[in-house]
């Protein structure tokens, strides 16, 4: 038997948490086969196949495909499901939508946001937002999951293995694509950038004008909590935390954030974590590697222009 | 058209779990118990809808023992037309709840489903996806609006990197992300009267749905703590600080 990955990715390039998953998927000891779907695949199918790990690339290529809906991958998934013990995807937007749709109509229980395996079928995972850390047994045939990315390292490059074609799922009925917006944006992907700024409330209309500048210097993503997305200082695809998007880069610079448990929960992770800060009181400052207690609207820019000067 | 609205028991969100001491589980014994705030959100949609003139009829249920009935009444003062307690006593997971959600669906036939998003205990976000997969459903996970016309539902989705549209053939299935609306406080008075509306009891094992759980609980713990650092005198400091670690 084999394990299965679904890939990410942005019809360019694979997206770095799908190197993750792989590395998680090494936990059973079996072939890794890397399902890559969409339209026009050629560049992210050959990066595929030299993913260092992967034993086999399943390529479903089809016009129908460039927005695949849950209902599609899942038809997919359930076809590909017999010659597989375990599928598991990033716990991402695009996989928590389809793999429990796939897991019911193969009447097995799925795991969510795993962050730890022991094969075959052990896993830890938090709850509560973060506050509980629950260790899960399944009992079933075949294992369908989602892992939370950052908790595993990124498979690199090795050499290059097949690439396998596989037919499009029949046409279904049930849902159709309307229309898609993407936040335009240079900046690195939120969920893997090295550097995250992240803003907080206080910022308020100010949000792009005092991050934006850091952010172009270091490289960095720019990530924002609950109040101020709520607030309408920043977009909701924004929003760090555990019901947002779960970080852990090198660096995380918050500024202006208070530290409530469900944004520490999916930040808590990261390498190193800066925390700037009026409130010297601010629960931020107990996770925080180094604080400073300042008023952001001098710190930030004071930083910028520190980096800049060297 | 009538919708169906699927709510959950869960620990209050301003509630701070204790695990028990063997480690064996969280312990809920005497904590505060609220509707899940994602499920209040369902609630709160299913009304603006029948506020719109699109739904007739709103259904609520839940799944769990007695002690369920605080969250339809819940539901009930929010504006719900009738509620429905599917009792059990079983530890239920996203796929036996799915199930058991699949067998009142067919009983009441709705045109339209919607649930929360994830339930703030599990946080596991399954069951509205399941759900749709057993009545082979289209669905739209993390609604951030929703339109109905022309026996279709639009849904706006929240996904990574910006917003997906799509357009479902009802019955469907719809889970509601925190930015669908804000639930209307609901008023003493109101709570009041619910408490003497008819909530209607059916035994979960009555509708022969094999809901056993499929994962055991082997160990609840506490995450290890990060320790806190330093404080910095000044942005200089900050720099040389974070140059040292190989930060920057």
């Amino acid at each position: 038997m084999s394990v299965l990955v679904l890939a990410e990715h942005d019809g360019k390039q694979i997206k770095k948490a799908t190197r993750q998953v792989v590395t998680a998927a090494a936990a059973w000891s079996a072939p890794i086969h890397l399902l890559v779907l969409g339209h026009g695949l050629d560049a992210v199918t050959a990066e595929a196949a030299s993913i260092a790990g992967v034993s086999e690339v399943i390529r479903v290529d089809a016009p129908a495909l460039a927005h695949a809906l849950a209902e599609d991958v899942a038809a997919l998934l359930l076809d590909l499901a017999p010659k597989y013990q375990v599928i598991l995807a990033p716990h991402s937007a695009a996989a928590k939508n389809a793999l429990p749709r796939v897991a019911a109509l193969l009447d097995v229980a799925m795991i969510s946001d795993v962050i730890s395996i022991s094969a075959p079928a052990t896993y830890i995972r938090p709850t509560y937002a973060g506050s509980v850390l629950t260790t899960v047994e399944s009992s079933d045939a075949v294992q369908v999951l989602t892992v939370r990315a950052t908790s595993f390292d990124a498979a690199g490059n090795g050499p290059a293995v097949n690439i396998v074609d596989h037919a499009a799922p029949a046409a279904q009925a049930q849902a159709r694509f309307v229309s898609a917006t993407h936040t335009v944006s240079d900046r690195p992907e939120l969920a893997s950038a090295r550097v995250v700024i992240t803003g907080g409330r206080p910022l308020e209309t100010r949000f792009d004008a005092i991050l934006n500048p850091l952010a172009a210097k270091l490289g960095a993503a720019i990530g924002a909590t609950r109040a101020a997305v709520d607030a309408g200082y920043a977009p909701n695809d924004l929003q760090v935390g555990q019901t947002g998007t779960v970080v852990a880069p090198e660096l995380y610079i918050a500024a202006g954030v208070s530290g409530a448990a469900q944004h520490l929960a999916g930040m808590k992770d990261s390498k190193v974590i800066v925390a700037i800060n009026l409130d010297p009181d601010a629960a931020i400052f107990q996770v925080a590697d180094f604080g400073l207690v300042a008023d952001l609207f001098e710190a930030v820019p004071a930083l910028t222009a520190a980096l800049l000067a060297e | 058209m009538k919708v169906l609205v699927a709510v959950k028991r869960v620990v209050d969100y301003n509630i701070r779990p204790r695990i028990k001491a063997d480690g064996s589980d969280v312990d809920i014994a005497g904590v505060k118990m609220s509707i899940n705030p994602f499920d209040e959100i369902a609630v709160e949609e299913a009304l603006r809808l029948k506020e719109r003139g699109v739904v007739t009829e709103i259904v609520a249920v839940t799944i769990g023992t007695a002690a369920c009935q605080d969250v339809l009444r819940h539901a009930l003062a929010m504006g719900a037309d009738r509620v429905i307690l599917l009792e059990s006593d079983l530890e239920l997971q996203p796929l036996g709840v799915a199930k058991l959600l699949k067998a009142i669906v067919d009983k009441e036939q709705p045109s339209l489903v919607i649930l929360g998003k994830q339930a703030i205990d599990d946080d596991a976000g399954q069951t509205g996806q399941m759900l749709a997969a057993l009545m082979n459903a289209g669905q739209g996970a993390f609604a951030s609006s929703i339109t109905v016309a022309d026996g279709e539902a639009l849904v706006v989705r929240e996904v990574d990197g910006g917003t997906e549209t799509v357009a479902l053939k009802l019955p469907a299935v719809i889970t509601a992300d925190l930015r669908l609306n804000e639930p209307r406080f609901v008023k003493l008075p109101n709570l009041m009267m619910a408490k003497k509306k008819p909530i209607e009891t059916i035994a979960a094992s009555d509708l022969g749905v094999d809901a056993a759980p499929r994962l055991k609980l082997l160990k609840a713990a506490e995450p290890a703590e990060r320790k806190a650092g330093i404080k910095v005198a000044n942005v200089a400091e900050l720099v040389s600080k974070l140059r040292e670690v190989g930060a920057i």
